[in-house]
């Protein structure tokens, strides 16, 4: 019997489709896996089924009758409940407090009390072990994952979606989570498991439903398929357009990481004994799933993070736990990921953008006084260099649109001759012109002389730009090769952190 | 001997009367403050409640009514702040500094036919010679405690101050926890103001909250957002308010006066904090919530 | 915050303010016009009214400063008694030692010193020991209002001043000039308009006024460009409370030409500034008309304090409902460009918008 059913959704977020006449079905006792690249629609296909964003088209059917679902709560009241990648739990209270927090039925006294007591049903049902007064801050992820499991289940839940469930579990603690999911399938409930990691689907799924660029781009019995064949639905059939890298000769080497181990904000390890290094003229890129490190590793390269082992290399100057100025008066750039948020002050002019990171130097200050007028100058010539619309040096940059700020950000970090330019997910959510540009903008680089190190989750991007590649899953690079003749399938089984075929 | 054991106790006695407003304006900003709302308008609000209280117990001759009445004038002003610093997601800093301002003008405005006029109603000692607010106070504390930590009530107040966009995927209204909330800090403030006004000084003098709204607010740090910690912390500061007259023949007063002050500073400098820690700050402390954005 | 709308919200604030005068049993009328006619309508309440706006300027433009930061100054106040202590220590114990005309820079160069200090003392504890800088600034207001009356009543006590609680008066080289007439302390009404304008300009042209408004615009981006935001909060403080020093300093040697009660030194000054500060939108030149307004309304609230038997606090109220209004206004301000999705929260991207 089918337990939900999914017909014909369609969700546009500014005139693009992020979901597109999607079909999904899940049986009862079912363990459904949605897989797709980034961007592919998984997420805001999820969102819909919880209530949290409304579809444009298409209908939803639970246990065979069409349901209105319009926020968490109908979905809740449906029997589905949801773990999101972000946990959405409160850090100081306990794991019995959470459980509590907002559930009908909780006696007004001692709330926590009769939480613990239902969370011991569950411990012996399902193996769901989390002490109760613990708290949530103290919890590993694992822990903190099988709370938000609790959490729906005593809500009712009978269909579970879990968004990327394992990305931030060890395998022990991913093992234990695949043993609980069996236990409740076993009795009857379903589960929609969203991932990247082609391994696990294939260890635990019954069905796969494959998204690519908000379509559906095939469905497969776990039974009779390959991991391969999977890999080939996600990224489509159509080849890697032809790198427009000229071949050359890399030049010396400009940065050495040696035994590099960076903390990640909650003090465990993000970063772990990483080793590597990238010459003049050579693009490395990064690739895997966001989270696995990728931030920490480009903070602490650019000063942001002090690391806390290890060596940073730039041209032969040890720079390990030196600031970012430092770093940048080594030649090192940075193009950071959340452009809005850490790239540019958006209250501020493009001028003063335009020279955000070099505001301090000559030829901008001089004595502690700014030149506006070389300010000026400068925006002036990005403007033309770069494109950048509105084509005035005064606007705020606020007011520019994402492709705009990144051409500014890139003209800012490329001007002149870095050494290191670290490019963390330089194109993500660029239109396909802007996304070009700045590709092209970062082999200029590169022909140049500069080393380029680009993080990326887009692998199109990266095969297409780099001349090795790195799959980075867990804070380590699992392999780096040269990118010859790499094709993307073998690249998203690395990243899922799978051995290569 | 018998001299200095009434000295000790008339000391006591004193502390005590100085703690209670201070301890009453605590429970309430750590209810606040608990939901995410950073209440700067404590000053205001006391005296406007010191001046309600007073002008309702001259009016009746009831003491009770004057300390319903400072509770409804602190609550009323706390409505103000709830909707600018909540509803209207307004700056909560600057806000709670135009409450003040606004608390301490119709204070004075209100209260300039009373100027001079002694409080002829007072509340009756209920045990040891002590007024019934205290012994309301010391209730209070308890009741917030347990309410806080004890109950779905408490759950949900804090959730909401730490991470409200979890309260709200559970289901919580977290503007409207914030609303009462604050209302209730309000309430606290006004009912610390009556008790200046009806027990403490029984009479009205402009500026008779000289700041206490503030310490308030110290003591709110100092005491890690418990309420048995703001008992201690305001007995406490009560005991250095008193220390004034017991100095005075040895110490400037002026000295004197600045110790609640400047033991509000040193209170601060030793609850060091730490992100996670027991007297940590709600996480979301004066971050107004904006339903849907990250 | 458009002109329109921070006038708008000023005058809907009047009208409020006038009615709730009413409510308190006023003719609302006849309290504003008073208000004003008191203020900018004769030659004596519009130097009057200049008068009040010289430290209102000045300690408006340092918090200008502070809060383009994000740094919460609410000292002033103190920092203002501060500077006056540090003029009137200048003044008294320089008075043989200086030649005359060196005499005011020197009481101005006090009084920022003292100011700077009493602020910087503030955001040490902010950078140093985490106390958030709002508490740590107000208890210092209290603690230089127990010092100012502790100098005067004690060790500063005037012995020609018929045992009033003042310290004796300036020497004549110490008086700040007026201008004839009035109460307008000219030298220091100069500084007050070069600070605004100085600021106005630092902030635009100067590395430190980027680095500030930097970090005031966003925090992360800013640590990003490799701005210091422990040592840019103590160059704020200090500037602020300079500024606010500077204020200070006129006022001891401008209008009292002593040390007298603190209450007498500052009648809440440094407390408007926090409204002249937003009024003019943290703008260090719109500081200037900005305090004038303010100063208007503080001289009218006297006029009406004697023709109306209003309380002083009339005037408080007033102001509290006057920033009430202009908050009202940002809001909505605020919402009136259509607040369509950002480009980033749309994309549906996996991971993306919708939780965390």
């Amino acid at each position: 019997m089918k337990h939900l059913e999914l017909r014909g959704i369609r969700k546009e977020f500014g005139g693009v489709p992020a979901n597109d006449g999607i079909d999904l079905s899940v049986r009862s006792g079912e363990i459904a896996a949605l897989l797709g690249e980034n961007g592919a629609g998984k997420t805001t296909l999820m969102n819909i089924l919880y209530g949290l964003y409304r579809p444009d088209a298409g209908e939803i059917l639970v246990d065979g009758r069409p349901a209105a679902i319009r926020s968490p709560k109908d979905a809740i009241r449906l029997g589905i409940g949801m773990v999101h990648q972000h946990f959405l739990l409160i850090g100081r209270h306990t794991a019995a407090e959470n459980v509590a927090l907002g559930l009908e039925g909780v006696p007004f006294v001692r709330p926590e009390r009769w939480a613990a007591r239902r969370m011991e049903e569950f411990a012996a049902r399902y193996g769901l072990r989390v002490r109760p007064e613990a708290p949530v801050w103290l919890l590993s992820a694992g822990q903190q994952q099988r709370l938000e499991l609790i959490k729906a289940l005593i809500r009712g839940a009978r269909l579970l979606i879990l968004d990327e469930p394992t990305s931030v579990l060890t395998d022990a603690e991913a093992d234990e989570l695949f043993a609980v999911l069996r236990r409740m399938t076993a009795e009857g409930m379903s589960v929609i498991f969203i991932t990247h990691k082609l391994e696990e689907v294939m260890r635990l799924s019954h069905a796969i439903t494959v998204l690519r660029r908000g379509r559906v781009a095939g469905t497969a019995s776990t039974a009779e398929t390959t991991p391969e064949a999977l890999a080939s639905l996600m990224t489509g059939l159509e080849p890697v357009a032809p790198a427009a890298r000229a071949q050359r000769a890399p030049g010396p080497e400009v940065l050495r990481v040696e035994g590099l181990t960076v903390a990640g904000d909650m003090g465990v390890p993000a970063v772990s004994e990483l080793a590597f290094s990238v010459r003049s003229g050579e693009v490395l890129g990064v690739a895997g799933v966001s989270g696995n490190g990728q931030s920490e590793l480009a903070e602490a390269l650019t000063g942001l993070r002090r690391p806390e082992r290890g060596s940073i290399r730039i041209s032969g100057t040890e720079a390990a736990g030196r600031d970012c100025r430092a770093l940048r008066a080594l030649g090192v750039r940075h193009v950071p990921e959340e452009r809005p948020r850490f790239g540019v002050v958006g209250d501020m002019s493009v001028a003063e953008n335009a020279v955000l990171t070099r505001y301090h130097e000559p030829p901008f200050c001089r004595r502690g006084m700014l030149d506006a007028a070389e300010m000026r100058r400068r925006a002036e010539s990005l403007i033309a260099c770069y494109g950048i619309r509105p084509p005035s040096p005064e606007a705020r940059a606020g007011t520019l649109s994402g492709g705009n700020i990144q051409k500014l950000i890139l003209g800012r970090e490329a001007d002149g001759k870095p050494a290191l330019i670290v490019a963390v997910h330089p194109t993500y959510g660029l239109d396909v012109g802007a996304t070009e540009f700045v590709r092209e903008r970062l082999l200029e680089k590169r022909a140049e002389g500069a080393a380029v190190l680009l993080i990326s989750e887009d692998l199109e991007e990266v095969l297409r730009l780099s001349d090795r590649v790195a799959v980075m899953f867990e804070g380590r690079f699992l392999d780096v090769r040269e990118n010859r003749g790499l094709d993307r399938r073998e690249l998203m089984l690395l990243m899922g952190g799978g051995q290569p075929a | 001997m018998n001299a200095s054991f009434g000295l000790g106790a008339e000391t006591l006695s004193r502390s005590l009367a100085a703690a209670t407003p201070l301890l009453l304006g605590t429970l309430g900003e750590i209810t606040a403050e608990r939901s995410g709302v950073l209440n700067l308008g404590v000053e205001g609000m006391m005296a406007a409640g010191a001046v309600a209280g007073f002008s309702a117990a001259h009016a009746t001759g009831s003491p009770w009514i004057g300390l319903a009445a400072a509770i409804g004038a602190g609550a009323a002003l706390a409505l103000v702040h709830a909707f600018f610093s909540v509803t209207l997601k307004a700056n909560q800093i600057v806000c709670g500094i135009a409450l003040t301002m606004l608390g301490l003008g119709i204070s004075g405005v209100w209260g300039r036919a009373f100027v001079g006029t002694p409080l002829a109603c007072r509340f009756q000692a209920v045990l040891w010679s002590r007024d019934p607010v205290f012994y309301l106070a010391v209730v209070l504390t308890a009741a917030l405690s347990w309410l806080l930590f004890r109950t779905r009530w408490g759950v949900a107040v804090r959730s909401v101050g730490e991470n409200p966009l979890a309260a709200d995927a559970a289901g919580l209204p977290v503007d409207r926890i914030r609303i009462l909330c604050t209302a209730f800090g309000g309430a606290m403030a006004g009912m610390a103001g009556g008790y200046l006004s009806l027990v403490y000084i029984p009479s009205w003098i402009e500026g008779m909250t000289a700041g206490r709204g503030w310490i308030v607010i110290g003591l709110t740090i100092f005491a890690g957002w418990k309420p048995w910690k703001a008992f201690a912390g305001a007995l406490l500061f009560g005991g250095i308010d008193v220390s004034q007259y017991l100095f005075q023949d040895h110490c400037s007063p002026n000295f004197l006066k600045m110790l609640p002050y400047a033991a509000t500073l040193l209170a601060l400098l030793a609850s060091g904090r730490s992100l996670h820690g027991a007297s940590a700050p709600p996480a979301a402390l004066a971050v107004p919530y904006r339903k849907g954005e990250r | 915050m458009t002109a329109r709308s921070t006038l708008g919200a000023l005058a809907v604030g009047l009208l409020l303010g006038s009615f709730s005068l009413g409510v308190m049993g006023a003719d609302p009328l006849q309290a504003l016009s008073s208000i004003f006619l008191g203020s900018f309508a004769s030659a004596y309440g519009f130097g009057e009214t200049v008068t009040k706006a010289i430290p209102l300027m000045l300690a408006g433009t340092g918090l200008a400063l502070a809060f383009r930061g994000r740094l919460w100054n609410i000292g002033a106040e103190g920092q203002l008694l501060a500077g006056a202590v540090a003029a009137t220590g200048a003044a008294l114990s320089l008075k043989d030692l200086l030649p005359g005309f060196l005499m005011v820079p020197a009481l101005f160069a006090a009084g920022a010193a003292g100011g700077a200090a009493w602020g910087l003392l503030a955001g040490w504890l902010k950078t140093r020991f985490q106390v958030n800088e709002v508490i740590g600034s107000l208890m210092l207001n209290y603690i230089a209002a127990e010092a100012v009356q502790y100098l005067i009543y004690g060790p500063w006590k005037g012995a020609t001043q018929f045992g009033f609680p003042y310290t004796d008066n300036f020497c004549a080289a110490a008086t700040l000039p007026v201008i004839a007439g009035t109460r307008v302390h000219a030298p220091t009404l100069a500084v007050a308009l070069a600070a605004a304008g100085g600021a106005f300009w630092a902030l635009r042209r100067m590395r430190f006024g980027f680095e500030v408004r930097a970090l005031g615009g966003n925090p992360e981006a800013a640590r990003y460009a490799g701005i210091d935001p422990a040592r840019t909060a103590l160059i704020l403080m200090a500037l602020s409370g300079g500024l606010a020093g500077l204020a200070g300093a006129g006022e001891a040697a401008g209008i009292h030409h002593h040390l007298t009660y603190p209450w007498a030194v500052s009648s809440g000054y440094g407390y408007s500034a926090i409204i002249v500060a937003w009024v003019a939108g943290l703008n260090p030149l719109l500081v200037v008309p900005s305090a004038l307004f303010l100063g208007g309304i503080l001289v009218g609230g006297d006029a009406i304090q004697t023709s109306m038997g209003l309380p002083a606090s009339a005037i408080s109220l007033f102001n509290g409902i006057l920033l009430l209004s202009l908050m009202g206004g940002e809001f909505f301000a605020r919402r009136r460009p259509q607040r369509s999705p950002s480009p980033l929260a749309g994309e549906g991207r996996d991971g993306g918008p919708g939780h965390k």
